[in-house]
């Protein structure tokens, strides 16, 4: 009775023994029977014997093994059983012999996990198909009653997508009360439910179309449209076309969620690319049309981490942030240290100035590191998708833009009202000679004020790396829609400008699947002008004295 | 009295009149009487050059007629420019035929490509030379007029206005790109066989439109000093100088404004529809921001509020931008930038406004 639980040193030490053995090939007669010394009580033979166990015999035997097999709880099974059903379990002639896992090129000790790529005169285990679905079988028990609940989640949906038939209902139907987690068990349901709509009698159909009416799965659709169209029963069809309805409905809800997703993830790239301006020009006043270019030096700034350290890619926006927050903040600085505390009360010929500085720092991009976009590379835990259900998925890259966005904004919001520095920039844009009296020195709030809003547009521009080609013409793509987003949401507030970002994604988006990608833009920007028209301070002016100029 | 007010008072304006005239007798002789072998001999190249540049000048007039006078900084006249030019396109495209690619009588090129089966109605019409003139003038006039009275009316002024009409072309230009819209898309007009039954390709066709933009030119900036020295005029400078304060006075700000931008947008047109049998075509990156604003740079740098100085300023930025765009394209856009920073910085007027000056230094002593 030794070995039945698997006591792990133990178990550790056959393997290692194994080991020793496989690799010296040599059989002493001490280890051997050391080895051998379990098999004393046929009846109860390791798990790793099973396994060893599998190629020799016929089929019949093999069969059996199988069965001794599952009644064995461990974990390295169902991956076994797995490859096994597939062809993808080979063996050599050894005595005990070498069990490996194929997958691709690569091949694995099924037992130990360690690699055997190279190894020569492993050969196929053969199943015939009576094995297979008697294997098929086990493999879903086990992973229905895998620990894991997206395993079993998973498990239940490749039922649904190979056919449910009597057996794997059956197998359904003894899983189900013990299975806890609500996702499984609707799976279950809608599984128990197709199965039954071929099958069952009559009430049960309709218990199987009402239960699938709730189901979002495409299966569960191709069933009760193939009911609602071909069905005998006139009852039968109409409930099926009803379910249908509904089902559609729902669909079309999760499509509107989706819609309006996309439009708040568009809406938060704006807001990304318009907040920075938003200080710039809403607060200071100043026109900077060289804004777009501060979000490609950001966005040059990850690609150039990514260039200098290539063992962090996991890391580089994380360290990319800061650094683009500094190097476009200097950029920034320099800017208007240089140029545009001159023309301070010449609006247009600041406008002027900052577009040349655009067209210089465009093409010192392109003389640096030529006109071709740069690949800026996505770390892991950015990339896949989340899905809520069938019809509803989400990009990560697009939820962490989302809420870096509104990060960034709540962040700013909060340097505004709270620090010294967002204290001494509303003193100066409100009254500049009474902020002067009470000991603000000016000029240094200005070269501050440019540098945040510059340091804001290169965060901006690594978020934008993310999703967008990096190249020098970056910018220019997203000046004119920052503009109408700091325009649209009214000067000189940065809730505005949270307000009208988001609704200019949303509203854009809504607009592209009837009007065409191009013609949105072109619908939403005279939108804009005619809303301008209207109210020419933008959705929430500032009132009072800070607005009279 | 009128000769006085126009020409007299007017040296600088005058002066490079003068030069302009005496392109346009030169020119032609040089190119069409003198052996191409001979050192005096202008070539056709030169020719198509000059001719651009006549037409960059009467858009730069157009641009400084409301910058410089009005103060009204627009940063979408490309639009007025490239909607003549589509006009005259479009007037040149009926004029191929059936001589396209595809030979349909009717239809061009890139409708017979779209599957189209009949002209567009926005195209009827536009095989008379005198209707396509009037589409020319009316188009951008029409859309200055709805843009001009919906901006002027709700008080949309200075950076807001330049922010929005750059909204204008670059909306223009996303919908000019569009293929359905009916104007060849990506590819604009082109491949265009005659105007008015004469031969594009022919070196006299080429010189009567060069002869033709240098006249515009001439006539564009005697329109806009006419403008500029009446009673009209002077409402206009008052506004840009104090507009609360005009208004206050009795002074209808508004249609002064929108009269004046109808007219400097229909100017701007003119000098695309010159333009574009010069260059042979006309496509939708003609609308893009960029260019509009590097026509306000032609008039910073000429000297803004001079009229004659646009024209100075159009020549020698685009001279300059010929030069730099041969021998080394990569600078161009360094000196352009350089060019934006530097004369809003340290010359405020313009290389006119240097020589002004320099003259009045020597008046001194």
């Amino acid at each position: 009775m030794i070995p039945i639980c698997r006591l792990t040193p133990r178990h550790a030490v056959q393997q290692w023994l194994t080991r020793l053995l496989l690799l010296c090939l040599c059989s002493l007669p001490l280890h051997t029977s050391a080895q051998e010394a379990p098999e004393a009580t046929p009846a109860q033979p390791t798990f790793d014997e099973l396994v060893r166990q599998l190629p020799s015999g016929n089929l019949r035997q093999r069969a059996t093994t199988v069965e001794q097999l599952a009644s064995q709880q461990d974990e390295r099974l169902a991956d076994i059983l797995a490859a096994l059903i597939v062809g993808d379990l080979l063996a050599n002639k050894d005595k005990p012999p070498v069990v490996a896992i194929r997958n691709g090129d690569t091949l694995t000790d099924a037992l130990n996990g360690s690699d055997l790529t190279g190894t020569s005169g492993l050969r196929r285990i053969p199943v015939n198909n009576s094995l297979r679905t008697q294997l098929r079988g086990m493999v879903a028990q086990l992973n229905l009653s895998h620990p894991d609940s997206d395993k079993r989640y998973a498990a239940v949906q490749r039922f649904i997508r190979d056919g449910v038939d009597g057996e794997t209902a059956a197998l359904l139907r003894q899983h189900q009360p013990s299975e806890e987690s609500g996702r499984v068990n609707d799976a279950i349901d809608a599984a128990l439910a197709l199965f039954d709509l071929q099958t069952g009698d009559r009430d049960q159909r309709m218990a199987a179309i009402d239960t699938l009416s709730g189901s979002l799965e495409q299966e569960a659709r191709n069933a009760l449209r193939s009911v609602a169209e071909n069905d005998e029963d006139a009852t039968l069809r109409a409930a099926g076309a009803k379910a249908i309805e509904s089902i559609q409905g729902r669909i079309s809800f999760y499509r509107f969620i989706e819609n309006v997703f996309f439009g708040l993830s568009l809406g938060s790239i704006l807001l990304l690319a318009a907040i920075g301006l938003a200080i710039t020009f809403g607060v200071m006043g100043v026109i900077n049309m060289a804004h777009g270019e501060l979000i490609m030096i950001g966005a040059y700034t990850t690609w150039g981490i990514q260039v200098l350290f290539p063992d962090l890619i996991e890391w580089s926006l994380l360290i990319a942030i800061p650094a683009a927050f500094l190097i476009t903040a200097l950029v920034g600085i320099a800017i208007e240290r240089g140029v545009i505390r001159f023309l301070y009360g010449r609006p247009l010929e600041t406008l002027l100035a900052t577009f040349g500085l655009s067209l210089v720092l465009q093409q010192a991009v392109r003389t640096l590191f030529s006109p071709l976009n740069r690949s800026v590379s996505s770390p892991e835990w950015i990339s896949g998708t989340l899905s809520i259900n069938p019809v509803l998925s989400i990009t990560y890259t697009r939820l962490y833009i989302l809420l870096f966005g509104l990060a960034v904004f709540f962040a700013l919001m909060l340097v505004m009202k709270r620090t010294s520095l967002g204290l001494k920039v509303r003193a100066v844009s409100q009254n500049r000679a009474m902020a002067r009296a009470v000991g603000v020195r000016s000029n240094w709030i200005d070269a501050l004020t440019f540098g945040l809003g510059s340091g804001i547009a290169g965060v901006a521009g690594v978020a934008l790396s993310q999703i967008t080609n990096v190249g020098p013409n970056l910018g220019q793509a997203y000046i004119i829609d920052s503009f109408m987003v700091v325009v649209f949401g009214g000067v000189g507030n940065l809730w505005g400008t949270l307000v009208s970002a988001m609704s200019l994604g949303l509203i854009n988006n809504f607009l592209e699947p009837w009007a065409g990608a191009m013609l949105a833009k072109v619908l939403v920007l005279i939108m804009l002008i005619l809303f301008i028209q209207k109210k020419p301070k933008g959705l929430f002016p500032q009132k009072g004295r800070a607005a009279a100029d | 009295m009128l000769t006085q007010r126009l020409l007299l008072s007017d040296r600088g304006g005058m002066l490079v009149l003068g030069l302009v005239l005496l392109t346009a007798i030169i020119v032609p002789i040089l190119n069409l009487a003198v052996p191409s072998d001979s050192p005096l001999y202008v070539s056709n190249y030169t020719v198509a050059l000059l001719g651009k540049f006549l037409c960059f000048a009467l858009l730069a007039l157009s641009v400084d007629l409301i910058w410089g006078y009005a103060g009204i900084l627009s940063l979408g006249h490309g639009a007025f420019f490239s909607l003549g030019g589509y006009a005259m396109g479009m007037y040149l495209m009926r004029q191929i035929g059936d001589r396209g690619v595809y030979g349909h009588p009717e239809l061009m090129d890139f409708m017979v490509v779209l599957n189209w089966d009949k002209l567009p109605w926005y195209w009827q019409g536009f095989d008379m030379f005198w209707f396509a003139m009037l589409m020319v003038l009316l188009v951008p006039g029409l859309l200055a007029l709805v843009f001009g009275w919906l901006a002027f009316r709700s008080r949309v002024t200075g950076v807001y206005f330049a922010i929005i009409t750059q909204a204008l072309t670059y909306a223009l230009m996303l919908a000019f790109f569009r293929n359905e819209m009916g104007f060849g898309g990506n590819n604009g007009l082109n491949d265009f066989k005659e105007i008015l039954g004469f031969d594009l390709a022919a070196k006299t066709t080429r010189v009567g439109l060069f002869v033709a933009s240098a006249f515009a030119l001439i006539i564009g900036y005697m329109a806009c000093r006419y403008i500029v020295t009446s009673r009209m005029g002077r409402v206009i400078i008052a506004i840009r100088d104090a507009e609360s304060r005009t208004r206050f006075s009795g002074y209808q700000v508004e249609s002064y404004k929108l009269w004046l931008f109808v007219f400097s947008a229909m100017l701007a047109a003119v000098a695309g529809a010159l333009y574009v049998p010069q260059v042979g075509i006309i496509n939708p990156g003609e609308f893009s921001p960029l260019n509009s604003i590097e026509m306000v740079v032609w008039v910073a740098t000429g000297g803004r509020g001079t009229l004659f100085g646009a024209i100075v300023g159009a020549f020698s930025v685009n001279y300059a931008k010929t030069f730099f765009t041969t021998f080394s394209p990569e600078t161009w856009l360094f000196i352009l930038g350089g060019l934006f920073v530097l004369v809003t910085l340290l010359l405020p007027k313009g290389i006119v406004g240097l020589f002004d000056r320099f003259s009045r230094k020597g008046d001194k002593q």
